[in-house]
């Protein structure tokens, strides 16, 4: 395997990224239903969930805001984020599918290193989920979810960072699901906890006061810190300490994720021996 | 790349030239007033004055600030280059705002305890003359010929327009309930205000004393008892109108060609009173609930800030 690595040429690597992205990209388009669902979502809960509270969170001012907002424009971050965790989810569950198909071991008998095939699902699954954040913002906008047009720009770099970690997570997690329909179990139990537990919807602060346990499960939480760092960038600011954490959680979950689908070493080393093939 | 130096052309074409300006607001809680540095919005210097300071008056020369201390029933001045308060001239009970003529010599003051207005000459310091006019006056305001002075009187629900050379009231318009605040449009021709309870404000031909048009408001989020319309800003080209709705905590857009309410922009709790800046780019306005200002873009009509000051903050003035 190594000399037929030492062979390739750069082209040959990034033939099989653009390979993986490009098919990534192909499989999000031709699914309508998914496009659109995944469309649909976040808007539900901009028009209809937070049309409820327009009023609740006018009445104080939290960075990166510098004024008054409406509750609209607070959960607007958060429902990026879930674009980009619902995204990661899909990608891992469609790992799961490919792996139940047969599609993944094509993938892993190429002659490129497995961090490396692993490494560009997850950049494929990233590049899906941008695009539909960018689409989520554009309609947004006539909601008047306006944040500074260079803010559009700015919020690109979190959107990757935050879309590697949620991704890797997925990865992750689809290397310790044994088959797809446990998935649904996972959308329950990481999924919404997660979701509900962040900043996405209230403020830190709200939370604090009705929770101490609460609070500080959603300062553990790494997707807090994916929403508040896409927040902060949206309006031309940086929040370190969640880029830190988004960047520790990163690290983890893939190095979890490169480590469990290792034949040799991992889960699924087990359940692919040579009895239950 | 590419992207990233537009992006700082569009910021460096965005940023306003340096333009030093101080913001002044009266906090009618804590009796004092902050004083703000117009390009940072950091609070320079919070002076005290006397008790429950409230509308608050630039010199035309720029150089003193006239503060109706309400509590304190006498009008301070502060000068702008020591900040300190060096002369108070006399008022009767409860002075709460005021209007200077043109000439800047003459202060008209609503007397809100007393059911009239005085006439104060500044540089004798002292009260020339009394003119009677409705309960609770609060809302005053001097035509651009100099010849007209307008008072609305809150409890009477009237705009009196009073000859200046006569010191008579010559006519008196019923508006909304508790009317609190009038201003002249540019040309003299026309006369805004707003009156609180009603939660409208009456455009009034300054001629005929006729009441052209009443604006009125709705948000659907808001109780209707809770828009009540106070400060007025009408922008110097007379384009724009601001109407600051109280404790709607909004402020009003109002094109007036039209007269229709193009916008409304959240800002801070019981907005009062709001003063331009120099350039006009800016519109501050003062939150009385909130303790703070908020800073309207006055041509992207965005809520961009909004900064602490004091206690109850209620006037609000802009010196060059």
């Amino acid at each position: 395997m190594t000399t037929r690595l030492a062979t390739a040429s750069r082209a040959a690597w990034l033939t099989c990224l653009a390979g993986i992205i490009r098919r990534e990209g192909l499989r999000w388009l031709g699914q309508r239903g998914r496009f659109l669902s995944a469309l649909v979502r976040p808007l539900l809960w901009l028009v209809v969930f937070a049309a409820g509270f327009h009023f609740v969170l006018g009445v104080s001012i939290i960075p990166p805001y510098r004024t008054y907002i409406p509750y609209e424009v607070y959960i607007a971050p958060g429902l990026i984020g879930m674009v980009q965790l619902f995204a990661s989810m899909q990608s891992a569950l469609s790992m799961v599918y490919d792996r139940e198909m047969g599609s993944m071991r094509l993938l892993l008998v190429s002659p490129f290193p497995r961090w490396f095939l692993l490494t560009g699902k997850l950049f494929a699954g990233v590049a899906v989920s941008i695009v539909q954040v960018y689409i989520f913002l554009a309609i947004a906008w006539f909601w008047d979810i306006r944040p500074p047009a260079i803010g559009y720009l700015c919020v690109l770099p979190a959107l990757i960072l935050a879309g590697l970690m949620l991704g890797a997570l997925g990865l992750l997690l689809s290397s310790l699901i044994r088959q797809l329909e446990n998935f649904a179990g996972v959308m329950n139990f990481v999924i919404f906890p997660m979701f509900f537990t962040s900043s996405a919807l209230y403020p830190l602060w709200r939370m604090q006061e009705a929770s101490l346990t609460l609070w500080r499960a959603a300062e553990a939480n790494p997707f807090t810190h994916a929403v508040e760092l896409i927040r902060f960038a949206l309006y031309v600011r940086i929040a370190p300490l969640s880029a830190l954490v988004v960047c520790a959680y990163l690290a983890i979950f893939l190095a979890g994720a490169i480590f469990f689908y290792d034949p040799g070493r991992g889960l699924l080393a087990r359940r692919l021996g040579p009895g239950m093939e | 790349m590419k992207p990233a130096l537009l992006a700082l052309a569009c910021l460096l074409l965005a940023s306003r030239p340096a333009f030093a300006y101080r913001i002044f607001v009266s906090n009618e809680k804590d009796n004092t007033i902050t004083v703000l540095d117009g390009e940072t919005l950091n609070i320079v210097q919070t002076v005290d004055v006397g008790a429950r300071p409230r509308g608050i008056v630039l010199s035309k020369d720029g150089k003193s600030l006239y503060i109706c201390t309400s509590d304190a029933d006498h009008i301070e001045v502060l000068d702008l280059a020591t900040l300190t308060v060096n002369r108070v001239l006399p008022a009767y009970k409860d002075p709460e705002f005021m209007a200077l003529s043109n000439d800047g010599n003459t202060l008209y003051v609503a007397n809100e305890n007393n059911s009239q207005v005085s006439v104060l000459d500044i540089p004798q310091g002292r009260i020339v003359s009394e003119i009677p006019v409705g309960v609770e006056p609060e809302g005053m305001a001097v035509s651009p010929d100099g010849k007209t002075v307008v008072c609305t009187s809150e409890t009477t629900s009237m705009v009196h327009f009073i000859d200046v050379a006569t010191h008579t009231v010559t006519a008196s318009v019923l508006v909304g309930t508790r009317p609190r605040f009038a201003v002249f449009t540019k040309d003299g021709d026309r006369v805004w205000a707003s009156s609180e309870v009603a939660g409208t404000v009456a455009i009034i031909d300054a001629h005929s004393h006729k009441i052209l048009h009443t604006i009125h408001f709705s948000l659907p989020e808001v109780p209707k008892a809770a828009i009540q319309a106070v400060g007025i800003n009408i922008t110097a080209d007379g384009k724009t109108a601001f109407v600051d709705l109280g404790p709607a905590n909004r402020v009003a857009v109002i094109d007036t060609d039209t007269l229709a309410v193009k916008k409304y922009l959240l800002v801070g709790q019981r907005v009062w009173h709001g003063a331009f800046s120099p350039d006009q780019s800016l519109l501050f306005v003062a939150n009385g609930v909130s303790n703070d200002m908020s800073v309207i873009d006055v041509k992207a009509l965005e809520v961009t800030q909004s900064v602490p000051v004091g206690q109850a903050p209620w006037g609000i003035a802009v010196a060059p």
